[in-house]
């Protein structure tokens, strides 16, 4: 007990009050400024918008993979599982830059993608796919458990009660699911919106347009600019202890629906 | 006929899961499917509702050649065996379900689904999730929600199996009344041999895919068409045996087996009910150490051994064991009034055959 609290206070905690204590030197009207100019508003919109798209996509395909992953077997079901944890291994550098010279004007599917107008490299899309990419592991593997447990018969009941497919899953399956999906979706967006290694560089980080928040701090860092790293830093931690609270509430909340019955 | 099942089979890949199976359920009969797990008594019970598709042969319901109608069109009520509730809704929901479905109006749904809560004691419950309920609750709550839309047949697998055996013998007597009540053609599933004979008009029995037998209670363990039969319904005790001068003998014990060829090994089965056994030595021609008494409720399980080493099960009430002061290690003379020789499983059964009490086939006669 003791020593989980020391753990959790060194690696967690001290930083995240030395943090705090450094904004709190700041004035609440320099943090303001900081916090929210130009740049930082776009970098900000840039980072939870892409991050949403990404983690709705994620939402839509993931459910669907994990549907599929669960329910059927196929040659090679195996295999296609295990690739779902490869954005969780590989270095998201790597992942960057696999993704930037995919979508690059040169690039193997870039080249067939800009012609037809779909600019994956150096656009807000970019980060998107990126993000995308990085987000998936987490809904697949967040629903994958409570699919298995959904229980055939339950499915088989509703038939011969005289339901088709459409509604079976509207109102048996889909609410079921509910709370895993978005738990799933929650924590891919979490994990979006602290994304930095796969961005950089498929983003080309143009302030205004590509630059995400992350990337923005780095970038005050690199100028000394210590308070306004500092002040952005804070708005992305309130924003990340907001989410972690939301994804406890549906973490309960999945639990009770899960309840053995 | 409600159902009617016509040279049924069912292949999942290369296994044969029913073979060729045809029987028939009369309206408002209580019937029973009844055999060993992977017996094939689930697969049929699937193939009535349309949850499994025959491989060759016709289901009918009423008349109708239902092969073609999907489990959604067959207007059946189907009770799974760990009930299958609709976890995220309440029992009021799930009765309703099918009932929404058939898009019954408001009015005459609330008042079918409050019939249904009273007939089953669950007035108070319906705002009450599944994961808030007893196991037998659900059951009747999954029973109620087969039972709402009114199906032309109900079946329910394995109804008394996830339920512990205090509230299964409640449940058992329970589905009687009930099926009393509502006199609904009902077909259930069960292993368990007892349960079929106390519950079921009828009973269709059922071996690896096979159809051993079809009958009342009373027929099938009376007149058990096979060795199958006999054996699964009430025990039997069996013995190997060889024909001697047209009498099957083991050890000590001899069967009249006129008509089997000489050295012929043959099969004796009979029940433990039809071992007589008396603490007087003097009483039957063969002698035996009771070796171990089971208590098993108004009839007791006599465990004998023979001086040759043969093991016999014989019945007998508790009355009578009191009376004639019997106990563990005791010596007893017993005699079997009837027996049957056995030709193998499927084999159909010879008539039982009847020995005379107190003048058994005098020894001297084959010496």
């Amino acid at each position: 007990m003791g020593f989980t609290l020391f753990y959790l206070g060194a690696i967690v905690l001290i930083p995240f009050a030395a943090l705090v204590l450094r904004a709190l030197e700041l004035s609440w009207l320099d943090f303001w400024r900081l916090a929210t100019t130009e740049r930082a508003l776009a970098a900000y919109r840039l980072t939870f918008g892409a991050s949403l798209i990404a983690a709705a996509a994620n939402g839509v395909f993931g459910t669907l993979l994990a549907w599929v992953l669960v329910r059927y077997h196929f040659p090679g079901r195996r295999s296609l599982d295990a690739l779902i944890d490869f954005p969780f291994a590989l270095p998201t550098a790597v992942a960057g830059l696999t993704l930037a010279s995919l979508f690059a004007p040169d690039g193997w599917l870039g080249r067939y993608l800009v012609p037809l107008g779909i600019k994956g490299a150096f656009t807000p899309l970019g980060v998107v796919i990126a993000l995308t990419f990085v987000g998936l592991p987490f809904v697949v593997r967040t629903l994958q458990p409570v699919l298995q447990n959904l229980e055939r018969e339950v499915e088989e009941a509703a038939a011969t009660l005289g339901a088709g497919r459409l509604r079976t899953f509207a109102q048996i399956i889909a609410p079921t699911l509910l709370p895993a999906v978005l738990t799933g979706l929650a924590l891919a967006f979490a994990r979006a919106v602290g994304e930095y290694g796969s961005i950089v560089f498929i983003s080309g980080n143009l302030p205004f347009k590509t630059e995400i928040a992350p990337y923005l701090i780095v970038q005050r860092l690199e100028e000394y600019d210590y308070t306004g790293a500092i002040a952005l830093a804070v708005v992305l931690l309130v924003f990340s202890f907001l989410l972690l609270g939301a994804i406890n509430l549906l973490e309960q909340w999945s639990r009770h629906a899960r309840r053995p019955a | 006929m409600s159902i009617e099942l016509q040279g049924v089979t069912k292949k999942f890949g290369d296994t044969v899961a029913v073979n060729n199976v045809s029987f028939s359920v009369r309206e408002g009969e209580l019937m029973a499917l009844l055999g060993p797990s992977g017996g094939g008594k689930t697969t049929v019970l699937r193939l009535v509702a349309g949850l499994e598709m025959p491989t060759a042969g016709d289901v009918f319901i009423r008349g109708r050649r239902v092969n073609d109608l999907s489990v959604q069109q067959r207007n059946i009520g189907f009770v799974f065996q760990n009930y299958a509730l609709f976890k995220n809704m309440n029992v009021f929901r799930n009765i309703a379900f099918g009932l929404k479905i058939k898009k019954w109006k408001r009015a005459r749904m609330q008042a079918r689904i409050e019939e249904l809560l009273k007939l089953f004691g669950l007035e108070g419950l319906e705002r009450r999730y599944p994961h808030q309920l007893s196991g037998g609750q659900r059951q009747r709550v999954a029973i109620a929600r087969a039972l709402a839309p009114q199906p032309s047949v109900l079946l329910l697998d394995e109804p008394f199996g996830a339920v512990d055996a205090r509230i299964r013998q409640e449940l058992r007597e329970w589905l009687v009344t009930l099926h009393h009540d509502l006199n609904v053609t009902t077909v259930f599933v069960t292993h368990d041999q007892e349960e079929a004979l106390e519950v079921a008009n009828r009973i269709v029995i059922f071996s690896g895919g096979v159809l051993e037998q079809v009958g009342t209670p009373r027929e099938v363990y009376d007149q058990p068409a096979n060795e199958f039969v006999a054996r699964f319904i009430g025990a039997m005790n069996v013995l190997e045996a060889k024909v001697r001068e047209g009498v099957a003998r083991i050890g000590e014990l001899e069967f009249p087996a006129s008509g089997e060829a000489e050295g012929q090994q043959v099969r004796v089965g009979f029940r433990p009910y039809a071992v007589q056994v008396s603490a007087d030595l003097t009483r039957y021609r063969y002698h035996a150490v009771l070796q171990h008494t089971f208590f098993l409720g108004v009839l007791l399980r006599l465990e004998l051994e023979l001086p040759s080493g043969l093991t016999l099960r014989a019945r007998m009430t508790k009355e009578d064991y009191a009376q004639q002061g019997l106990e563990d290690g005791r010596r007893v003379s017993f005699q079997i009034r009837q027996y049957r020789l056995l030709a193998g499983e499927a084999a159909a059964l010879g008539p039982e055959a009847e020995l005379q009490p107190e003048t058994p086939p005098v020894l001297g006669d084959y010496i």
